[in-house]
């Protein structure tokens, strides 16, 4: 069976609206892309569509009470409510320096979440 | 009491422009560097809007490598600190006067006051989000209406919910990535609402932000009330005609428990225009040279409080531009007011900085359309340039770099820049 698949790409701010068609969930074609970065993201989006994940996770003892966390790799999306479910629970103790690993391999995808921002601890604040 | 500081440069803001143009005034040379901005100390919280914009996407231009807002503050911070610029912390600029020579800077803290006089100043106090009332949005004022920033600062620096059932106004970037981090977080984001026949922001946010999420996004509306007493219960919705003139008998409600008003924002200019600088209209930002120089000498503006712009790097690069402009007039160089061109919106351009071009430098040009259009060509008349454009959006910055040798033989007292069909 063959299909078409519109896809907005959002690799870059151009917006390239590109047609892959498929035959039995095989990329056969891919057009309207402007450039090879469009073609992989227009075939990713179709077969498995990828994100960064961003959210904030708590931070016992900090200076600010969450820190800012992204997944190291883009995750598939279908992902994406199980990992915040994981991530919501999480509780983590200061200080978190920027790219320290908070989860490690989340949910055996092979992706760390790492912080984005460094949170001090309560104790060393200084003004 | 009053402290009384001299230095060479003082900076006011200490988000991405600012940052940028202390460090690169330090690196050039600049011996003493004084920041103003209000965080209480010199950490994560320094970088303006940075800190609370979690999401990737920013620095591809400036470290070559994308990053989160925080990380890239932190990577800016760390710099400012580590080349001796002293930052006035939980300070605000409240007054600022310029005199032919020197430029003098009230700060003002808890720690009480601090007159600063400097030789030259760079203006980076950022933008200031427009609230409801300032889009006509009317009603009782319930909790539970915040602008985008509010929200963002909320969720994202303090781990605080604003709500569950969420409608966001307007468009751009910012309220299609607000709407994003409510959906995330668990809220249910009834709609994302729009004046213009347009999505405001990239359509690259429209796919990740609302798409992803099967946030609706209504366009040609707008919403007339918030309806609440204590609490808000909903808005109501019209749709707009070409005039974006509201349509008797389209009004319907949309339930929610919070607003978040993602209106634009605007450059904060109130204390340079006290001082005397020119503001130009279009932009709202100063009138300034391609020293990124305003009609204040050795007074020089950069990032979102020059021109609204899309990128941080953009900041970032201006903050820089007014930096080696500061190090350039700091050892001796002249700016010249005479002879020099204007910049003359044609054919579907809404605005451009610089607004005068002095032709002693390379510059950058920073363009923004009136309406979407495709196959165009940006055409700058005097120097014969053009440049083919597959799309132009209201939304996107044109940005155009001009060398100096392409200016030398121009003779004009203008430049005229259009968008032309092909």
């Amino acid at each position: 069976m063959v299909r078409e698949v519109k896809v907005k790409c959002i690799v870059c701010p151009m917006g390239c609206e590109i047609t892959v068609t498929l035959r039995n969930n095989e990329v056969i074609s891919i057009k309207g892309n402007r450039c090879a970065r469009g073609a992989e993201y227009a075939r990713e989006e179709v077969l498995e569509p990828k994100r960064v994940l961003m959210t904030v996770i708590r931070v016992r003892s900090g200076d600010l009470p969450v820190v800012s966390v992204k997944t190291s790799k883009p995750i598939p999306k279908k992902f994406i409510p199980k990992a915040l479910e994981v991530l919501a629970d999480l509780e983590v103790e200061a200080p978190v320096r920027v790219g320290d690993v908070v989860v490690k391999d989340l949910l055996g995808l092979g992706v760390d979440v790492v912080a984005t921002r460094s949170v001090d601890k309560v104790e060393r604040k200084e003004s | 009491m009053v402290r009384e500081l001299k230095c060479d440069l003082a900076v006011i803001g200490g988000g991405a422009a600012g940052l940028a143009a202390a460090v690169k005034a330090r690196r050039l040379g600049v011996e003493k560097v004084v920041l103003i901005d209000s965080p209480p100390y010199v950490g994560k919280l320094l970088g303006g809007i940075l800190p609370q914009c979690i999401h990737p996407g920013f620095g591809l231009h400036y470290f070559k490598e994308e990053l989160t807002g925080p990380e890239f503050a932190e990577r800016l911070v760390r710099e400012v600190y580590d080349l001796g610029v002293e930052v006035l912390t939980e300070s605000y600029a409240s007054d600022l006067r310029h005199s032919g020579s020197s430029v003098e800077v009230v700060a003002t803290s808890p720690k009480g006051i601090v007159k600063l006089t400097s030789r030259a100043l760079i203006y980076a106090a950022g933008a200031r989000e427009r609230t409801a009332f300032e889009i006509g949005v009317v009603g009782y004022r319930p909790a539970g209406v915040f602008t985008a920033g509010e929200a963002q600062a909320l969720m994202d620096l303090f781990g605080v919910m604003p709500g569950r059932e969420v409608v966001v106004v307007g468009s751009g970037d910012v309220g299609l990535i607000m709407a994003r981090r409510f959906a995330l977080e668990g809220a249910k984001v009834r709609a994302v609402i729009e004046l213009m026949p347009w999505p405001g922001g990239l359509t690259r946010n429209v796919v990740q932000c609302l798409e992803d999420f099967g946030i609706p996004l209504l366009l040609s509306s707008m919403v007339t009330k918030v309806l609440g007493k204590h609490r808000v219960e909903g808005v109501e919705v019209v749709k707009v005609n070409e005039d974006l003139k509201p349509i008797p008998g389209t009004e319907e409600v949309i339930k929610c428990d919070t607003v978040i008003i993602a209106a634009g924002i605007v450059p904060k200019v109130e204390l340079l225009e006290e001082a005397g600088a020119l503001v130009d209209r279009a932009t709202g930002g100063p009138v300034v040279n391609d020293f990124l120089e305003t009609t204040l000498r050795n007074v020089f503006a950069a990032g979102n409080a020059l021109v609204i712009n899309d990128l941080v790097d953009y900041a970032a690069e201006q903050g820089e531009w007014a930096a080696e402009s500061a190090a350039y007039v700091l050892g001796g160089g002249e700016v010249p007011r005479e002879g020099v061109k204007k910049v003359v919106l044609g054919r579907n351009v809404r605005l451009a900085v610089p607004q005068i071009i002095t032709g002693l430098r390379d510059t950058y040009l920073y363009i923004r359309v009136r309406r979407p259009e495709e196959n165009v060509r940006l055409v700058i008349h005097e120097l014969g340039r053009e440049v083919k454009l597959p799309k132009v959006r209201p939304a996107e910055m044109i940005r155009v770099f001009i060398k100096r040798d392409e200016l030398a033989g121009v003779g004009d007292n203008k430049l005229t820049i259009s968008i032309e069909a092909e």
